[in-house]
């Protein structure tokens, strides 16, 4: 069990600005999200769209605050523990213990929900008898190609994903590329690539048309496709890639016994505590009267609530308010001489 | 105010009316609509606010721009007439729209 002052979960905007807050204030944290990198939606979502309202940033991505915001705090070297959902909050006395789904512990007297909309999970497939094949022949992602090897594949998707894994997997499957549409979103290098495949003969691509039904028994056997036409075609299928982005799901937070509002979770906007002493929401995830979701006020609710955080776990100290511009001590904290 | 039509899956028809400028996605969410669930908040960043737009009125609302239609590919179970609701902004032209919700948004 790894000891902490505060646990955060999300390492969105919000969840990596709570490391600086309690950092500076000599605060430790961890931090737990899903997805296998920090950004939260700034980077699944939307890493090249430009951001304008970032206080003193005229303009900026996904990517370039995230990157910024992980350069600010670097002094703190905080632990982060990527692909890990946290599936269980229990109270101990003064403190919360966090399990996640890969089995790791943590407790702390503070844990603040940086969780956007929930966790990023794939959009999977809709079609009947899905569930049954999911994980053994078919896949939201690919981990390790060489299991892919020698099929007969049907990728479903029109972006990049989609058609990134069509041109790996063609070197050594048989690759049917399904779209919605004619038209497919990537970059023009890669869309010429695979015109040039299939005018070679060595992938076949079919649109308009989407999935229909999987036959099959223990394994699949083929699937049908359905055009915008309604004519129906079965194609020889062992395996399926379905490339549909992701979803946010917001999972097991709804059963913490947290007062909840919808998908949100009820805070008062003095600290951002929630009805649990010690657990803190901020960010897209919180709610309070005049709520805006917004990333500058994410970065408002994580500096008030960690005033608290450290109340909780400093109870014999005395909080001084400080500046960074003129404090000896964050400066120290902070690397500066 | 603009009188805009919500019908669920299963046939179950609200009419409800939304102030001009909001987005049909708001006056579902405003008024408790079910079936919209608009996790991105109208970034047009995660295609869960799909719905699909009565024929009569596709040709009455402002082209879907290239973004919104990369998005409804990643939308349940997309149709000719999916549009995502939050890029459908309310006016006097558009009072009386009808749109349906999918099954489900994810």
């Amino acid at each position: 069990m790894i000891k902490t002052d505060v646990i955060i979960i999300g390492a969105g905007p919000v969840g990596l600005f709570a490391v600086h807050q309690l950092g500076i204030k000599g605060l430790k944290a961890i931090v737990i999200d899903n997805l296998d990198k920090a950004g939260g939606q700034c980077i699944e979502l939307y890493p090249d769209k430009p951001i304008y309202d970032i206080p003193a940033v005229p303009e900026c991505t996904g990517e370039e605050l995230t990157k910024n915001l992980v350069e600010q705090i670097k002094p703190f070297n905080t632990e982060f523990f990527y692909n890990e959902r946290v599936d269980e909050v229990k109270q101990d006395k003064d403190n919360w213990i966090v399990k996640t789904n890969n089995n790791n512990e943590f407790t702390a007297p503070n844990i603040i929900i940086a969780g956007g909309v929930g966790s990023f999970e794939p959009r999977k497939l809709s079609t009947k008898d899905t569930e049954k094949y999911e994980g053994k022949s078919i896949f939201y992602a690919v981990k390790n190609k060489d299991e892919f090897k020698n099929k007969n594949i049907s990728i479903f998707g029109g972006g990049d994903s989609a058609l990134d894994w069509t041109l790996e997997l063609s070197k050594f499957s048989k690759i049917t590329l399904i779209h919605r549409r004619n038209e497919f979103r990537g970059a023009s290098h890669t869309l010429s690539e695979i015109k040039k495949l299939e005018n070679e003969g060595k992938i076949s691509i079919k649109t308009p048309c989407q999935l229909e039904s999987i036959e099959g028994d223990k394994s699949i056997e083929s699937i049908i496709i359905k055009f915008d036409d309604g004519k129906t075609e079965k194609i020889k299928t062992d395996t399926i890639l379905s490339f549909f982005g992701l979803v946010m799901k917001l999972g097991p937070i709804a059963e913490w016994g947290l007062n909840m509002n919808k998908k949100t979770i009820e805070v008062n906007s003095e600290n951002f505590e929630t009805n649990k002493k010690g657990i803190f929401a901020a960010g897209d995830i919180c709610s309070y009267p005049g709520k805006l979701k917004l990333i500058l006020s994410g970065f408002h609710e994580v500096a008030l609530a960690s005033v608290e955080c450290f109340k909780r776990a400093r109870p014999n100290e005395k909080y001084r308010f400080e500046f960074t511009t003129s404090s000896k001590s964050i400066q120290d904290r902070l690397g500066k001489k | 105010m603009s009188k805009i039509t919500y019908i669920d899956n299963q046939g179950n028809s609200k009419t409800i009316d939304v102030e001009n400028g909001l987005t049909v996605m708001e006056g579902a969410i405003q008024n408790d609509i079910p079936g919209i669930d608009a996790d991105c908040g109208g970034s047009m960043a995660c295609a869960t606010c799909h719905v699909y737009v009565e024929e009569k009125w596709l040709s009455k609302l402002p082209k879907a721009e290239e973004a919104e239609v990369d998005m409804i590919d990643m939308a349940f179970e997309p149709k000719k007439n999916s549009r995502l609701s939050c890029q459908l902004i309310i006016s006097d032209e558009l009072d009386g729209l009808t749109v349906t919700t999918p099954e489900k948004q994810s």
